[in-house]
């Protein structure tokens, strides 16, 4: 059976390839498929007859309780070979019925077989999870072949009307699956279960809940309404769905769980009443169609309601006679909606009243629509009778314990009387579209389309009527056919059928014939088809009838206006929660920390018995620092100020970290506070100085309120988390295995490129992406920009040089002494003196400077940082390769090169930072990750894990003996990596901005509209009013 | 559990105080609305959390670099190695949002977070209870199901010619 499924799979699969090759008759070797599954049922027959059901698991989530497992005993055979057996045949007929430039056939052909493969997991699975997935699988594909015309604004409807509706009773199933799961013995599996039930409240709930589900899927009412809608996909697939699939998935279940459940009152009341209502409602309403299709849609409805009555009425005999009808109902409304497809296609119509003459022209399908109606009216003798004679038969014969005696009857009636609908509905059917028709139509069916276009209301001619290909009239034929050979052998029918009827708790065994004698069903079944003939051959004052009743609401109109209030309900949770303010939000999110954890804390912690005031005097004086800085902070109100009180704290922590005795995080932190100054401060140059004046007198105290809070929550945390420690740290073996597995002596490093590499690897990984993110925000549309070198400067020096004007803002930054970046931000100008000669640019002392303006170049400056810059250089490699063993490392030895780079950009300017490292920094980030992952895998050729360290020992000439431990090469990732970063950051918030700033400048001296700047971005710098997208 | 595997836990209040003045300031700015004075926040909530690692780790001791200290005398090199890449990861989100900050002012001529329109625009249509979306489903306004059969048509061989 797994087999089957694999097999529908990989049809679905190469389905549109096959139909690209194949065009349409691509659905022939589709048909194979579930052609298969049918093969397979009925080579199983005997074996499944003789109680031996084949069953095969496969481990899924053993920690669950969950497998794979499929089990086909006589129910599950039925239903294979339903949906087998129709699905091929549906196949078949849509090899011919479109047209063979119809569109989206790959989509739909592959969709179509997918959605038998649900079908016949879904039938076969014994595991109650399983069998949900496969449930909502169906309901899935059921949505894309409903929608299959999604350019029709109907189609789309339905299909996501049927996807809402059914789904929502699917997971009200799932709910009633996990209840049944749980108090089951047997974990989840289905036979398990039926075979032990359990019993309990909990368990009816849970019962309830999956006949919620199956009422959904099978289009019970109040449910109804999905499945008339849904007869907007293309025919083949509501004969699909109507017959064997979908709504058949809902029966299935009740049929299932019917023999371990039905003797509950919940069941029966629910089973009962949905079945009755839904057969009179559909029959009623199936009465008043004019298209066929609907008739044959709500005729479904009605039959539904009979079916699941059947085979969830508990008794035995009457569960006979649901699997029967079953059977039966599967082959006459295939045939009766491939019959339709035929007629549609052939006249150009399905509308009841303009057909006229189609029997004569088209006789053989007329004799498949005769044999399908006839079954369905239940006319001797086809399968319907069999199966209608033995429901009348067993429904008379008595209902389930311990139900009020006015009960049977009642069920009788209304059986009695939906039967008598499906009889005036099915003769109205045939005659509607076989029969000929001598006065045209009284009434138009709609004057216009919504497009526009006229609908015609005439009769057809039926000479136009053409006769049609035999793969397109045969699978109906074959079908009405089956349906008369399968009545004339009932008792072979009862032998198949009788061993799951036999699981039922109450009744006595029923029985299947075609010649029940004399008695009263035989005069129930001669008063339905009299009086069903009488109600169509009073057709016209019917129809009035039907016309002159109250009209009651529609369980469609009921079902958008409750999706409108759901909407309406959505949209005001939306509007309380979803403020769309940064600050509500943010403080939600702070309030919860301090209800929740911190009310924990206040609670149920305790606190330590002793504290130490502090593990040296010296950590006093960082802490003061720390405390009047950020309260400082907090109340600046410029931003360079509020920047460099950060600072403050910063190394203020760094300090901290130092005393503690973590000396490569005192490093790291000051390096990093370094670099965070100078990019803060290059971005702070273009926001103005001061934070906006709002009026925050009202909100302040809200804010500090919560600030306070949220303090004193992260204090009690502080206090209480060290004492919770009950185990040893992990890391007391740490130095131990460092030198010995790691090769390294600085603990904190060996952590970083060995024991954690894994972590760091995700974190350089972040570095990548905020280092792209920024790129991203600042360039827009690129990467980066071209690398800037020294001698691409243009030579704008003829009409510049003399021309230097400083403007009012560039002295007066000058004068407050802001830091050399603000400088270099406003006054860069991309010019030169005069361009230099060869000989003259081995004389300067840092070949960006020239492409400054002389008056903030600083010869100082550039003297310091040609010397400085070599020495970093190497203090960084030193960081880099020593870090192994002494503080230091990768993410030390990054920064100091970005720092150096800083220094460069800093003193000479954008185009010195390209002199200094012309590379792209996508190339550094990428090559870096590369370098650390790919090291990572080196230990895999070793026979170690990913990412272990191989130390390789050697002694070379002239080195002598040197260690090789290979995880340097991830430190070097890491070191590319933050170099790649801090290169991105210069080259976005320093070079690109310079540049914005100048184009700025540009054009507000040349307000004409002369360039004036080197590279013309497509990104303006001013702030322009850009749409956002 | 012995008591000489632990070190000693008991939580050192100088840093407790650091941790709070860092937490208290820094929340106070987050709840702002200008990106600079939420990323100052930011950061200075970032020390703080720092400092929470460093407390939560024990006493104060040697460096961890073997040869320098007893491994029984160093201070726990695990929340370190936490902490390092906390700080860089600190220093790329500063960068991020600072990129931000100069494209919010770009943009608006400001670096303040305003109210998400979309968010705003929900709030003033569920006021007044009209659909904030077109959603098909709960369209009362349809065609009947008559008109629907009669357009419903499929791409037949008839539909060809």
């Amino acid at each position: 059976m797994l087999l089957l499924l694999v097999a529908h799979a990989v049809m679905a699969l190469v389905a549109p390839a096959l139909v690209s090759w194949l065009g349409r008759r691509a659905f022939l070797v589709m048909a194979l498929a579930p052609a298969s599954a049918a093969a397979y049922a009925l080579s199983r027959t005997s074996q499944v007859m003789a109680g031996d059901h084949p069953t095969e698991v496969v481990e899924w989530i053993p920690t669950l309780g969950i497998e794979l497992s499929f089990r086909m005993d006589t129910l599950s055979w039925l239903m294979l070979l339903l949906v087998g057996g129709v699905g091929a045949l549906v196949l078949v007929y849509c090899s011919s019925y479109f047209a063979a430039a119809a569109s989206g056939l790959r989509r739909f052909g592959g969709v179509l077989v997918a959605f038998a493969g649900a079908m016949v997991g879904l039938v076969t699975a014994d595991d109650m999870i399983v069998l949900f997935v496969l449930w909502e699988l169906t309901t899935v594909f059921s949505y894309l072949l409903i929608g299959h015309y999604h350019e029709r604004k109907a189609s789309r409807r339905a299909a996501m009307q049927a996807i809402i509706v059914t789904t929502a009773g699917g997971l009200t199933m799932l709910v009633g699956l996990v209840i049944l799961g749980v108090h089951a013995g047997t974990g989840f599996s289905l036979s398990g279960l039926l075979a032990d039930p359990p019993s309990g409240t909990a368990v009816t709930a849970g019962v309830v809940c999956v006949l919620v589900g199956a009422a959904s899927k099978s289009a019970l009412v109040p449910t109804h309404f999905w499945l008339p809608a849904a007869m907007a996909a293309p025919t083949p697939v509501s004969a699909y769905l109507h017959a064997a699939a979908m709504v058949k998935a809902g029966v299935y279940l009740v049929a299932r769980f019917a023999p371990a459940y039905s003797d509950l009152a919940a069941w029966v009341v629910v089973v009962s009443v949905l079945g009755c209502g839904t057969l009179l409602l559909g029959g009623y309403r199936a009465l008043r169609q004019n298209d066929l299709k609907l008739v044959l849609a709500y005729g479904t409805v009605s039959q539904l309601g009979l079916i699941i009555l059947l085979v969830g009425y508990g008794t035995q005999g009457a569960a006979l006679a649901g699997l029967a009808m079953i059977g039966a109902h599967a082959l006459f409304k295939a045939a009766l909606f491939l019959t339709v497809g035929v007629v549609d296609s052939a006249a150009g119509t399905r509308d009841l009243r303009r057909l006229t003459g189609v029997g004569r022209a088209m006789p053989l399908t007329a004799v498949a629509g005769g044999l399908a109606t006839a079954s369905m009216i239940g006319l001797p003798p086809l399968a319907g009778y069999v199966a209608k004679e033995a429901a009348l038969e067993s429904l008379l014969h008595g209902t389930a314990d311990g139900l009020p005696g006015w009960f049977g009857p009642v069920v009788v009636a209304a059986v009695v009387v939906g039967s008598m609908l499906t009889t005036a509905y099915g003769l109205r059917f045939f005659w509607g579209a076989f029969m000929t028709k001598r006065t045209p139509p009284a009434i138009p069916v709609v004057s216009r389309t919504s497009d526009g276009a006229d609908v015609e209301t005439g009769l057809v001619d039926p000479a136009t009527i053409s006769r049609q290909p035999l793969l397109l009239v045969g699978p109906g034929l074959v079908l009405g056919v089956l349906g008369l050979l399968a009545a004339l052998a009932p008792t072979f029918a009862e032998e198949l059928l009788a061993p799951h009827a036999d699981l039922y708790p109450t009744g006595e065994p029923g029985h299947l014939t075609l010649w029940a004698g004399v008695g009263p069903a035989l005069f129930l079944t001669l008063a339905i088809l009299g009086v069903g003939a009488l109600l169509f051959w009073k057709r016209r004052p019917v129809e009035h009838l039907q016309a002159a009743m109250p009209a009651v609401p529609e369980a469609d109109r009921s079902y958008r206006r409750f999706m409108r209030m759901l909407d309406d309900l959505a949209a005001d949770v939306t509007a309380f929660t979803q403020r769309g303010s940064l600050p509500f939000y943010l403080g939600a999110i702070l309030l919860v920390l301090v209800i929740g954890p911190g009310g924990v804390l206040l609670t149920q912690t305790t606190w330590p018995e002793d504290v130490r005031a502090w593990d040296m005097p010296a950590q006093v004086v960082p802490v003061l620092v720390i405390v009047v800085a950020s309260v400082l902070a907090a109340r600046s109100r410029r931003r360079l100020k509020a920047v460099l009180l950060v600072g403050f704290t910063g190394y203020g922590v760094a300090m901290l970290f130092l005393l503690h005795g973590a000396p490569d995080l005192a490093l790291t932190q000051v390096l990093v506070e370094t670099v965070t100054l100078v990019v803060m401060v290059l971005v702070l140059r273009r926001l103005p100085p001061y934070f906006s004046d709002r009026p925050l007198a009202s909100t302040r105290w809200v804010r500090l309120a919560i600030a306070v809070l949220v303090g004193i929550a992260a204090m009690g945390f502080a206090i209480v988390v060290p004492g919770m420690r009950v185990h040893p740290p992990v890391s007391v073996d740490f130095p131990e295995e460092a030198y010995e597995f790691g090769g390294g002596k600085n603990i904190v490093n060996v952590t970083l490129v060995d024991i954690r590499a894994w972590d760091t690897m995700g974190e350089i990984s972040v570095l990548l992406v905020a280092a792209t993110g920024v790129a991203s925000l600042v360039f827009l549309s690129r990467r980066g920009g071209r690398i800037l070198r020294a001698q691409d400067t243009p030579d704008v020096a003829g009409d510049r040089t003399t021309g230097w004007v400083v403007p009012g803002g560039d002295a007066k930054a000058a004068v407050t002494g802001r830091t050399a970046g603000e400088l270099s931000g406003l006054t860069a100008r991309a010019t030169a003196a005069a361009p230099p000669s060869s000989s003259m640019r081995h004389r300067v002392w840092l070949p960006g400077g020239r492409t400054l303006a002389p008056l903030r170049r600083s010869v100082i400056f550039e003297v310091v940082t040609r010397l400085l810059f070599h020495s970093m250089i190497v203090f960084a490699l030193y960081l880099l390769f020593a870090g192994h063993n002494q503080p230091g490392g990768g993410f030390a030895a990054g920064i100091v090169v970005g720092i150096a780079l800083i220094i460069r950009y800093l003193a000479g300017g954008r185009y010195e930072l390209g002199e200094a490292l012309p590379l792209q920094p996508g190339l550094l980030l990428g090559t870096g990750l590369f370098l650390s992952a790919g090291v990572g895998l080196f230990a895999l050729t070793t026979g170690g894990e990913v990412l272990q360290s191989v130390i390789i020992e050697n002694h070379l000439p002239v080195l002598g003996h040197v260690k090789l431990v290979t995880s340097v090469f991830f430190d070097l990732g890491v070191f590319l990596v933050v170099v790649g970063l801090i290169l991105d950051i210069l080259r976005t918030l320093g070079a690109e901005i310079d540049r914005h700033i100048d184009e700025t400048n540009a054009s507000a001296e040349a307000p004409e509209g002369v360039e004036g700047t080197p590279e013309d971005g497509a990104d303006r710098a001013a702030p322009t009013p850009e749409v956002r997208t | 559990m012995t008591g000489s595997t632990l070190i000693d836990m008991s939580p050192n209040l100088t840093l407790v105080v650091a941790t709070g003045a860092l937490f208290i300031a820094g929340v106070y700015l987050l709840l702002e609305r200008s990106l600079t004075r939420v990323l100052i926040g930011f950061i200075l909530i970032s020390n703080g959390v720092n400092l929470l690692f460093l407390i939560a780790s024990g006493r104060a001791g040697g460096p961890p670099l073997i040869g320098e200290a007893e491994p029984a005398e160093m201070s726990d090199p695990l929340p370190q190695a936490l902490i390092l890449t906390a700080i860089v990861i600190t220093l790329a989100l500063t960068a991020f949002v600072l990129a931000m900050a100069y494209r919010s002012w770009q943009l608006h001529g400001h670096d303040e977070v305003q109210d998400d329109l979309e968010d705003r625009r929900i709030v003033r249509l569920a006021a007044k209870n009209s659909p904030s979306f077109t959603d098909l489903d709960a369209d009362e306004v349809t065609e009947s199901i008559d008109e629907q059969a009669a357009e419903a048509r499929d791409e037949t061989q008839r539909s060809d010619s």
